[in-house]
């Protein structure tokens, strides 16, 4: 054969794109079966995620529904007195929102703003059909503080569709028309501190969960098979117990009639009137919390302390190292891996925890998830939860893109 | 219990066994909680705690009354005969029957669909050849990641566009791409170590891509489908905060249901649907177990 001609298959066509074009059929067929759980999870899970966090950024209540005053306000430099044509428009908006019954979202919005203006616009609203020119003296007339600057700067603000104003509320920032962000005062930032608390709590969950999970594990690793299958079961059966179940039962046992109490008076450690407080704080959350992800630390520690050889603590007591050097020299370093694993997850699923925190959180237990089912369910501040959500799930895709750098999600176990 | 070797000293024998006390009691912490619910959900009182009476096991202090109350709740002449028409009314209106029914009917509806789809996703996924595989595999996985309040918040406003909110094929959805990544999770896991030649044989012997799928593939991943369906499975099962959002009344499950009755009334009647669930979860725990074994026996890896 002549070397110069490529080799061919059995049709005549040359192999190496015979072997293209196989290769390529296996990659549509690999593809092909990928695709439809793709798009599902893509169309019902990715997107409305998305649409959500758009909405962090984007809403656009004010310049829809007050487009004639958005117009003047777009022109106005936010520092001048406002015009007599500002004034007129704003009488315009009102009367037509008024008659569209859409004012109490207005009003909603720009009170999301500044606070302690809702009634400003209803009942503004209500008395604008009889309101005659000159309307900045009649509006003014209505209520004083349609004089003030403050609040149309205000309005200036909200009629920015596209805001950075809710991201700025969730770090306990203001925005201001002339200067900028400004951090709110100590004491009115709420936001900033449920996130330090919420990392807090996380945090002291994941390394209660190391530290009552690493000996478990370490135990089920060296013990042989038999019983270590069967003490397996201890920890699989709360994995697999429903998550109300197990809050329930921490009521049960924690409330101040429970058992844990019950038993504190009994033994004598404090007396009938002065029980402990155990659930319905911060304390509730944390340990149920950690009773409800030890599981999620255990496993991964197991799985890799499983495969640890115990020739190699021999041969560090034999070369005469004591047990807790040998323990600390030769057998941690292997576990890193499963320490990072279990805590990466146990962090992860911590800092989003919703249910837990609600039951049993009481005041000081909440997390940032009870904010944002906060105010998408009972404020209605919408934008704000997405902002809100839009900064915790930053926080998660972070660690989650750690996780996958650091461990793999292809070594994630179960059971 | 493997004996001590002869060469540990006295220190290293205490430890040895207050290291396993230790983790007796962190076992304890594990297990106990679960246990405790078991005896309370029998208390004659409508209360949380244990009752002088059942310490002193009185068999006055314990009833059933919390369990009959699962069926009666809600019901619409509860003190009727015991006969059809009673169980027929239990069916239809008992609140906690209908929580169960629904529980069942959205958690094997998702389990299904998300079971379906996670196997062949996962099959493709575990092909070499599969472009952007990593990419693809942290989206499809980071349901289970991401904070449920947030997905549930996206999902009540998409669903709503689409007029899907409130109703069971939403509700169904939802639940669906929950349990996903744990279908492919273990689906995954069992094809790891699935040996490819054994379908390059299929098909040297005449057996056509489908064939081989059913007759080869198939039979050797079937443990790891079902143990990620039973995984899929108690997540809906379990699933609250989606429902929370998406659910209206008519949706109700028995986690929505547990949820209404620890903030709002508080009765022990939570406990005894509680110790049911823990049931439940033995049952499904033992099936994953048997499952695990009768895999690791097909592929040839003996229990030491």
């Amino acid at each position: 054969m002549d070397a110069a001609q490529p080799i061919t298959a059995a049709d005549g066509t040359p192999l190496k794109k015979k072997l293209a074009q196989a290769m390529f059929r296996s990659k549509l067929r690999a593809t092909g079966l990928v695709v439809p759980l793709l798009a599902f999870v893509l169309a019902s899970f990715v997107f409305p995620i998305l649409a959500l966090m758009w909405q962090g950024v984007y809403n656009n209540t004010f310049e829809r529904l007050m487009p004639n005053l958005t117009e003047e306000l777009r022109v106005w430099d936010g520092v001048s007195e406002p015009t007599e044509e500002m004034y007129a428009m704003l009488v315009a908006d009102l009367r037509q929102n008024r008659a569209d019954k859409t004012i109490g979202k207005v009003a909603s919005r720009v009170n999301q703003e500044l606070a302690g203006t809702r009634s400003l616009f209803t009942s503004t609203a209500r008395k604008a059909k009889k309101l005659e020119p000159p309307y900045k003296e009649s509006v003014i007339k209505t209520k004083k503080k349609w004089g003030e600057l403050k609040v149309w700067q205000a309005m200036k603000l909200t009629n920015q569709s596209l805001t950075p104003g809710f991201y700025a509320t969730s770090l306990d920032a203001v925005q201001t028309v002339d200067q900028g962000f400004m951090m709110k005062d100590e004491k009115r930032q709420i936001y900033t501190k449920l996130f330090v608390r919420t990392l807090m709590i996380s945090g002291s969950v994941m390394l209660l969960c190391l530290l009552l999970g690493y000996p478990v594990a370490y135990l089920l690793a060296t013990l042989p098979l038999r019983y270590s299958n069967l003490l397996m079961i201890m920890v699989l059966l709360p994995f697999w117990t429903s998550l109300l179940v197990r809050t329930t039962a921490w009521i049960a046992i924690l409330q101040s009639q429970g058992v844990v109490n019950d038993l504190l008076v009994w033994v004598g450690v404090t007396g009938d009137e002065s029980r402990f407080s155990l659930i319905y704080n911060m304390t509730g959350t944390i340990i149920a919390m950690t009773h409800i992800l030890l599981p999620f630390m255990i496993l991964p520690l197991y799985s890799v302390m499983k495969t640890i050889p115990p020739s190699y603590m021999r041969a560090a007591r034999s070369l005469g190292a004591t047990p807790t050097r040998a323990f600390i020299k030769v057998y941690m370093p292997q576990t890193v891996p499963g320490i990072g694993a279990g805590g990466l997850l146990v962090f992860i699923l911590a800092i989003g925890y919703y249910i837990t925190p609600a039951l049993v959180g009481g005041q000081d237990g909440q997390l940032i998830s009870n904010m944002i089912a906060y105010h998408m369910q009972k404020s209605l501040n919408w934008s704000l939860a997405a902002a809100l959500g839009g900064l915790l799930l930053g926080g998660v895709l972070v660690l989650y893109w750690a996780y996958d750098r650091v461990i793999g999600i292809d070594n994630m176990k179960l059971g | 219990m493997a004996k001590l070797p002869p060469y540990t000293s006295t220190g290293e024998r205490i430890w040895h066994y207050s290291f396993r006390v230790i983790c007796g009691l962190i076992f304890l912490f594990l297990i106990l909680p679960i246990l405790v619910v078991l005896p309370l959900s029998f208390n004659v009182e409508p209360y949380f705690s244990f009752t002088p009476g059942m310490l002193a096991l009185d068999p006055e202090a314990f009833s059933l009354r919390w369990y009959k109350d699962i069926l009666r709740n809600g019901m619409a002449a509860p003190d009727a005969p015991l006969n059809l028409a009673w169980f027929a009314d239990t069916w239809n209106n008992a609140q906690w029957m209908r929580a169960i029914r629904n529980s069942f009917f959205i958690g094997i509806c998702a389990t299904l669909l998300s079971t379906a789809l996670g196997t062949l996703a996962a099959i493709g996924l575990s092909r070499s050849e599969m472009p952007y595989r990593r990419l693809i595999m942290s989206i499809l996985i980071s349901p289970m990641i991401v904070p449920l309040v947030i997905t549930a918040a996206g999902m009540f406003f998409f669903y709503s566009k689409i007029h899907l909110s409130q109703t069971y094929i939403g509700v169904i959805m939802a639940h669906a791409v929950l349990g996903t990544p744990f279908v492919i999770i273990t689906v995954t896991a069992t094809l790891v170590g699935f040996d490819k030649s054994l379908v390059r044989a299929s098909n040297s012997l005449g057996a056509g891509p489908i064939q081989t799928f059913f007759k080869i593939q198939m039979p050797l991943i079937i443990p790891g489908v079902i143990s990620g369906g039973l995984f899929a499975f108690i997540t809906s099962f379990d699933e609250v905060v989606a429902v929370l959002f998406l659910a209206s009344p008519e949706q109700r499950t028995i986690p929505r249901q547990m949820w209404s009755g620890i903030r709002e009334q508080i009765s022990p009647t939570i406990l005894a649907v509680a110790t049911l669930l823990v049931l439940l979860s033995i049952i499904l725990l033992t099936v994953i177990e048997l499952l695990r074994r009768r895999s690791q026996r097909l592929r040839g890896i003996t229990l030491s």
